[in-house]
């Protein structure tokens, strides 16, 4: 019988959730690196029990953890991330230029057929990749180098690349997005690199139709259709059918669209999620009412989903990275918040149930669905 | 042998329980006893300081026989108690928290 497992990373540890394929009672671990900032962990999709793992702290900088045994154990990796050649500067806050500066690993996006192939979207944004299971990283540096890096931005939360998507139907085709420059593709493997923002209007930027600076949270894609990626940036939802060459706005009837993740159903490639969040002052749910919002059609169309959500006093959020969803039947959705719950719906998002109310709080939520 | 005490989360990812003794050859100095710890727990390299800058993260602190050594020259020959391993050199994390 199929099961599940989720690992969850959070700001003082990672834990690891598993359950059958009836996704009704949990088991969860104790805390993996305890006291550690837990920025994400994820598996090999072609080894599950391979598990890369980004544990940061404020006093010991940036570590790297791997298993080889879905978790049980760890052995740490290497943890050297040194930029290609001279680093140069991007622009700061306040437009002056400023070095660029290794601070952490934001995302681990293994291979999709190699479990020693690993990429790293790190802050300040770079990717970087690893080709024997982390005992030595090494920039992709034409992303940094494509010409124009000097003009990225940090994001309030710094300026780190967050997203790597693979096309499983060309794995030389690569996206990836960073907070606050845009989205980028690769046609190469990660040798080249060009923006893929027309159609992105940003209002809170100089030039809202800028070719960089757009603050994307998220890009999500269904393996099935990998030229349609559906984004949730700052503010607006768009999709584009053309592998990013175009984007157009499908926040329709949300009632904001702020937020931070954005995914796509296992089965259903024009279904997606959004949890909008009151504004980039507020980040908390309307009204204190936390909703899931499902499209079936592929954006404009927005149902709220609330079964088994908090409607009353709720005020926490949900970050980028902690939304995931599984493959089996019924294909179950997952998300973490900034409250430390992490909860999980069996059937598509119709209904919620919490798994724990009591985590610190969730950076990254990952789901592996296991034979 | 040169005695180092390090902060617990240290000592745990280094998996070492209490003070760490190492050799350093030449002379005993911040540096050379830093890369002493990084060449017999290389899982502590870039925890300490940068792996390329090679300063001292932030919230570490240096300290031996009582005195503050953060920020002293790191070719500076540390006090002989040190060199002589009747005083150990403190790796000190800031204290987290209100």
């Amino acid at each position: 019988m199929s099961s599940v497992r989720l690992l969850v990373g959070t700001k003082k540890g990672a834990f690891i959730m598993t359950s059958d394929g009836k996704r009704a009672k949990w088991k969860i671990s104790k805390p993996h690196f305890a006291g550690y900032e837990m920025y994400h962990v994820k598996g090999s999709p072609v080894d599950p029990n391979r598990l890369y793992a980004s544990q940061c702290s404020g006093w010991f900088g940036q570590l790297m953890q791997r298993s080889d045994d879905g978790g049980k154990t760890w052995n740490p990796v290497d943890n050297k991330f040194t930029y290609d050649g001279i680093p140069g500067t991007h622009q700061w806050y306040d437009g002056t230029p400023h070095p660029w500066e290794f601070k952490r690993v934001w995302h681990l996006e293994p291979s999709l057929t190699d479990p020693d192939t690993v990429y790293a979207g790190v802050e300040d944004a770079a990717m970087f990749k690893t080709t024997d299971g982390g005992k030595s990283w090494h920039e992709m540096s034409g992303l940094r180098g494509h010409g124009s890096g000097a003009k990225w931005t940090p994001g309030a939360g710094g300026m780190g690349l967050h997203t790597i998507l693979i096309d499983p139907s060309n794995h030389q085709r690569i996206y990836i997005a960073i907070s606050a420059a845009g989205a980028f593709r690769t046609d190469d493997g990660g040798t080249t690199w060009k923006p893929i923002n027309q159609g992105l209007r940003s209002l809170y930027i100089p030039d809202p139709t800028a070719e960089v600076g757009h603050c994307v949270h998220r890009i999500a894609l269904h393996p099935s259709r990998p030229n349609t990626l559906f984004m949730q940036k700052h503010w607006d939802v768009l999709r584009t059918d053309d592998g990013g060459d175009h984007w157009h706005e499908v926040s329709g009837n949300l009632p904001t669209d702020f937020g931070f993740p954005i995914d796509v159903h296992a089965h259903e490639p024009e279904t997606i999620y959004v949890v909008p969040i009151k504004s980039d002052a507020e980040h908390y749910p309307l009204d204190g009412r936390l909703k899931v919002f499902r499209s079936r059609t592929g954006g404009n169309e927005w149902e709220a989903l609330t079964k088994g959500l908090p409607q009353r006093n709720c005020y926490v959020n949900v970050l980028r990275e902690a939304m995931d969803v599984d493959t089996l039947d019924d294909c179950g959705i997952y998300f973490g918040t900034t409250g430390g719950q992490v909860y999980a719906s069996s059937n598509s998002g119709d209904s919620w149930k919490a798994i724990t109310h009591d985590l610190p709080a969730v950076l990254s939520v990952e789901v592996q669905t296991l034979a | 042998m040169i005695r180092v005490e390090l902060p617990s989360p240290l000592r745990s990812l280094a998996q070492v329980k209490g003070e760490v003794q190492l050799d350093v050859s030449g002379p005993v100095t911040q540096r050379s006893v830093v890369d002493a710890i990084e060449l017999r727990y290389p899982m502590l390299r870039g925890a300490i300081r940068d792996h390329v800058t090679k300063q001292r993260r932030p919230f570490l602190r240096f300290y031996a026989c009582g005195e503050d050594l953060s920020h002293e020259p790191l070719d500076a020959p540390l006090p002989a108690a040190v060199a002589a391993g009747s005083e150990p050199y403190l790796v000190i994390g800031s204290i987290a928290g209100g």
